[in-house]
């Protein structure tokens, strides 16, 4: 039996209501209990921030095109490369680092669970790969339905329930975790080498808009009740003007669910530009956050960039290809047959560019404006908007006023024409960014009943504790100890194990993925199903049989099942 | 018995769809499969249990003794090489890398002699590519340039491209055109509407003159260039601008002439030139069934697709010099660990020298050119036949190959756990 207690820990936990207080925390095989024996091992968290373990509700660390990413750029790889040590492996890489890194500086981080973004469905067995080697968290695979071709067929039928079924039967095949939307029928268009400018154009060949594919998808997913919802985004990434999807995207989304959102957009950032073209882009983040503000059945996350070197990297082959336009660095782009697309191209978010410092306030404004911090979700879209290691910098912009001012000053200085941030008076506190940074994503992601993302007994026992005394510190001035402090946790828990101390791996650690299927009855069980079964078969290049991912690849799998209402 | 939807584990297409018979331990019969995979999977020249060479002889040893020479060997050596990998599954990968890492050794696979340099132009200017089925349901365009697909990948052609109907294209045969670019006749170019034939050593011109074409700029071309009319490439570079979706594939042809990397680099360029005007792709025709699977292994675990060097303690890659054969060629590693590749029959003359004067151990199912220059072999499971195991095809889409029946041998995967587990408590952690 496996015990622990860490003693005198100053816990925020959102999701049970916790805002700050002097606790014991026992942990006995791996969660969170009652008490423990006297013989449990001892931890001294010495009044130090203590929160549940980060979880990561939109990040890019594993599978094809991540790994494309890394094989493209051994410029990257030279940038952030560690010797082998004790239990940690050697690492390479600083925006797209290789898995073992991902995983070390995420857990430095305190961070206990990731979702992988966008997992092409043919290819999902390398994600699930990867993920065997990301030891330290548990890890979830958004999987890309944006283009599939059985979906429109379904879209153009108006039957719900037959999107559904598909959904039901890829979900199960390849062992994903959530419908993931990206640029919905833009990446079937970029097939053609075209793209959609709006939520109402057609898909070539396919005769459905962005908006039915959103609108049936939403509806699917609830039908089969899975625990996340639509995780969509949206049209028009990086569009100057393109605010106006967003808002008609936000309008899409109805009341379905009691108990979390119906529509998840991520990078919100990316979608939130005024203006008509790259001259005259302004910050709509007012505009959007009001809608939000409205619509508590929509979360969002933020995209914010940081300044720096990046790799970008989405299933959105055709935005991949304008950007590389504007870069000319290198591009590279990987569509997948009947199913989605992807482009990855590097860039460098410069002070000297006006656009990219729009793009920085952007960012942070959502999160400011936003009220209710369980609405807005602290993420860079990793490593898009930036390497997921700047997370503790954001903390620390969104705490203090004097610290954007200070960022602020060294930007372009037309950019104060064109953002409404510099008005903006609010400083998060504590509590907030302990919601933006895992509680809000434990609810959004529907893992909270799973014991995710909270501290009461029978949670699982993912602990961080930051080397920070909240009463000792002012991160309205003092933010310079608030990045320190996030960036390195005193202790990183996951399963009621040290993983990390100090910033450095401890175990070799074993992850979990936590998967989803859906059950449906017989009659919409699309194995069984002759004509699904033929297109399969005509014009997949691999055979049906083959494309399930077999348990092998799942060595610690956790299947959520749930039962469809079809 | 007949096992259905069986993965042939020979070249990168990695076709899924054979059927194959089974008796007891043996195939005795494969439908849909080329001439290529009913030799992988009817051929029999296994050994029947690890060898060691003593002066001019060979005696057998137990799989308990060969294990533990073969970790004696990397761990006393002081620059240890681990090579080839192309033909095992992706776990033996994976385990290969770290054990490269905890030896500190260089690890190197066989695209290190084959597509390393389009690894190199992708480096520098990226890969517009897509899945082989994009290609099968809407190239109205193909190009195969420095290749003979229908030698070197027989089913590439009726699986994924010229004869294979797709959705946007109900008779694929005729709504396809096929260009063809070598420097000589082969049986892909019997086939094509377009031949493309271009003296040895041209290909950078023929590409930098069709990308000038394709810029607006025709009329800086030549009336000839590399052996190939002004007239012809003006009616290609048209072809391929007219073209709803084009692919091209190439190979060897373009990766091992003159101009290596920067002929693919050109290639690519002319790709992403022509996705201003439409819809187009380029793939490299991967060899081996997994040799993509090595890059993508060694990738996600160093950062690095081949050519990875952990004697710092990082992982380093320079190509050119952490390369097997440069490696071999400066006569630097002192042992040689070879795994399901066969550099006897492809390295020069002086690195199969190196190897034969250094402990090299070869883990193999067959006996082949490099068992000669080598000290010790292991033999193993074929994946796809006897064993499972995860592989990459060409385009990056992996998959698990099946077991036909129980094996008499262990898996390369297990062999090199086994060696990992002994060097590994040598070394610590
Ligand atoms: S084309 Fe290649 S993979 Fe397909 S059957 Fe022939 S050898 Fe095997």
């Amino acid at each position: 039996m496996t015990e622990l207690l860490i003693r005198n820990a100053y816990v925020i936990d959102p999701i049970n209501d916790i805002r700050g207080e002097i606790m014991d925390i026992p942990i006995r095989e791996g969660k969170i209990v009652e008490e423990v024996s006297d013989r449990a091992p001892v931890i001294d968290a010495e009044g130090y921030l203590t929160l549940p373990g980060g979880i990561d509700s939109h990040s890019h660390v594993c599978g094809t095109k991540v790994n494309f990413g890394r094989y493209m750029s051994p410029e990257d790889m030279r940038a952030g490369r560690t010797a082998r040590k004790g239990r940690m492996h050697v690492t390479s890489g600083y925006s797209v680092p290789t898995t073992f890194g991902n995983s070390y500086r995420y857990s430095a981080m305190g961070y206990t669970m990731v979702l992988e973004g966008a997992m092409a469905p043919l290819e999902a067995r390398h994600t699930h790969e990867e993920f065997t080697a990301t030891p330290h968290q548990d890890m979830m695979a958004n999987t890309l339905f944006d283009g599939n071709w059985s979906i429109m067929e379904a879209v153009l039928d108006k039957d719900v329930k037959r999107a559904a079924a598909v959904v039901a039967w890829i979900l199960n095949a390849v062992k994903g975790f959530a419908i993931k939307l990206t640029n919905p029928g833009g990446t079937e268009a970029w097939g053609w080498g075209e793209d959609l400018a709006g939520i109402h154009d057609e898909v070539p060949h396919f005769g459905v808009t962005p908006a039915e594919i959103i609108g049936t998808m939403i509806r699917a997913n609830e039908l089969l009740h899975l625990p996340h919802s639509v995780h969509l985004h949206c049209n028009n990434l990086g569009v100057p003007g393109n605010h106006r999807t967003t808002l008609e995207t936000i309008a899409l989304a109805p009341d379905l669910n009691p108990k979390r959102q119906s529509l998840y957009l991520t990078h919100v950032q990316f979608h939130s530009y005024g203006g008509t073209t790259w001259r005259d882009i302004d910050s709509r983040s007012e505009e959007v956050t009001k809608a939000v503000n409205a619509k508590p059945q929509v979360v969002m996350d933020m995209g914010q960039i940081m300044f720096g070197r990046t790799t970008t990297m989405t299933a959105d082959g055709p935005m991949e290809f304008k950007l590389y336009m504007l870069h000319h660095n290198k591009w590279s782009n990987h569509d997948v047959e009947l199913e989605t697309g992807s482009g990855i191209i590097p860039v460098y978010y410069t002070r000297k560019s006006l656009v990219n410092c729009i793009m920085w306030a952007i960012g942070l404004e959502l999160a400011l404006l936003t009220k209710n911090p369980w609405q807005c979700i602290l993420a860079t879209d990793n490593p898009n908007g930036a390497p997921f290691v700047k997370y503790p910098e954001i903390i620390a912009l969104l705490m203090s006023k004097k610290f954007r001012e200070q960022e602020g000053a060294l930007l372009d200085p037309r950019t104060e024409h064109h953002v409404p941030l510099f008005a903006i008076d609010r400083e998060l506190d504590w509590y907030e960014i302990a919601v933006m940074t895992r509680a809000a994503q434990a609810k959004a992601l529907g893992i909270q009943d799973l014991g995710r993302g909270h501290l009461a007994p029978g949670a699982l026992a993912d602990v961080a504790i930051y080397p920070m005394k909240t009463d000792q510190l002012d991160p309205a001035t003092q933010f310079q100890q608030v990045i320190a402090g996030f960036a390195r946790t005193r202790y990183t828990i996951k399963r009621g194990r040290v993983v990390a101390r100090d910033g450095e791996v401890v175990v070799d650690g074993a992850n979990s993925t936590i998967w989803v299927r859906p059950k449906v009855p017989p009659e919409y069980d699309l194995s069984r199903d002759p004509e699904f079964v033929k297109k399969f078969e005509q014009y997949y290049t691999v055979r049906m049989r083959n494309y399930p991912v077999q348990d092998t690849y799942l060595p610690r799998g956790i299947c959520i099942e749930t039962e469809a209402d079809l | 018995m007949k096992v259905e939807d069986v993965i042939c584990p020979f070249c990168g297409c990695l076709c899924d769809d054979l059927v194959v018979e089974v008796e007891g331990e043996r195939v005795i019969g494969v439908e849909n499969g080329c001439t290529l995979a009913q030799e992988k999977f009817m051929g029999d020249h296994r050994l029947g249990h690890p060898i060691r060479r003593t002066g001019k002889e060979w005696t057998p040893v137990s799989y308990d003794e060969a294990i533990e020479t073969a970790a004696r060997v990397l761990l006393e050596a002081d620059r240890p090489l681990l090579y080839g990998w192309s033909g095992t599954q992706g776990e033996a990968q994976s385990v290969g890398v770290h054990l490269a890492e905890l030896l500190g050794a260089v690890i190197d696979n066989t695209s290190t002699v084959c597509h390393g340099p389009s690894i190199m132009a992708i480096q520098e200017v990226g890969h517009p590519g897509c899945t082989l089925g994009q290609v099968k349901n809407r190239a109205d365009l193909l190009i195969y340039w420095g290749c003979n697909p229908i030698d070197a990948h027989p089913r590439h052609m009726s699986r994924y491209t010229t004869y294979a109907d797709g959705f946007f294209l109900k008779d694929a045969f005729r709504d396809r055109k096929v260009i063809v670019v070598d420097i000589r006749e082969t049986e892909s170019s019997n086939i094509a509407d377009e031949f493309i034939r271009i003296d040895p050593g041209g290909d950078y011109e023929v590409l930098s003159a069709l990308r000038a074409i394709v810029r607006g700029k025709g009329a800086l071309v030549p009336a000839s260039v590399s052996g190939v009319s002004r007239e012809q490439l003006f009616r290609v570079a048209d072809l391929c601008k007219a073209a709803r979706f084009g692919a091209i594939f190439f190979g060897l042809g373009l990766t091992m002439s003159p101009g290596k990397q920067k002929n693919i680099r050109n290639a690519i360029e002319l790709t992403e030139e022509l996705n201003r005007h439409t819809k187009f792709t380029i793939s490299p025709m991967r060899g081996h069934w997994n040799v993509y699977g090595s890059n993508e292994v060694f990738t996600w675990i160093s950062g690095y697709p081949y050519a990875v060097d952990f004697a710092r303690g990082i992982a380093f890659y320079n190509p050119g010099e952490t390369t097997a054969v440069d490696i071999l060629k400066r006569g630097e590693c002192d042992a040689c660990l070879v795994v399901a590749s066969d550099p006897g029959a492809h390295f020069p003359r002086d690195c199969c020298a190196h190897l034969a004067s250094i402990p090299t151990i070869q883990i193999d199912p067959h006996v082949n050119a490099t068992t000669h220059l080598s000290h010790l072999q292991i033999p193993v499971a074929v994946t796809g036949i006897d064993a499972e195991g995860t592989a990459y095809r060409m385009d990056g889409v992996p998959i698990r190959t099946r077991s036909l029946f129980p094996s008499r041998y262990p898996t390369d995967t297990e062999i090199l756990e086994r060696i990992y587990a002994i060097v590994a408590r040598e070394k610590g952690p």
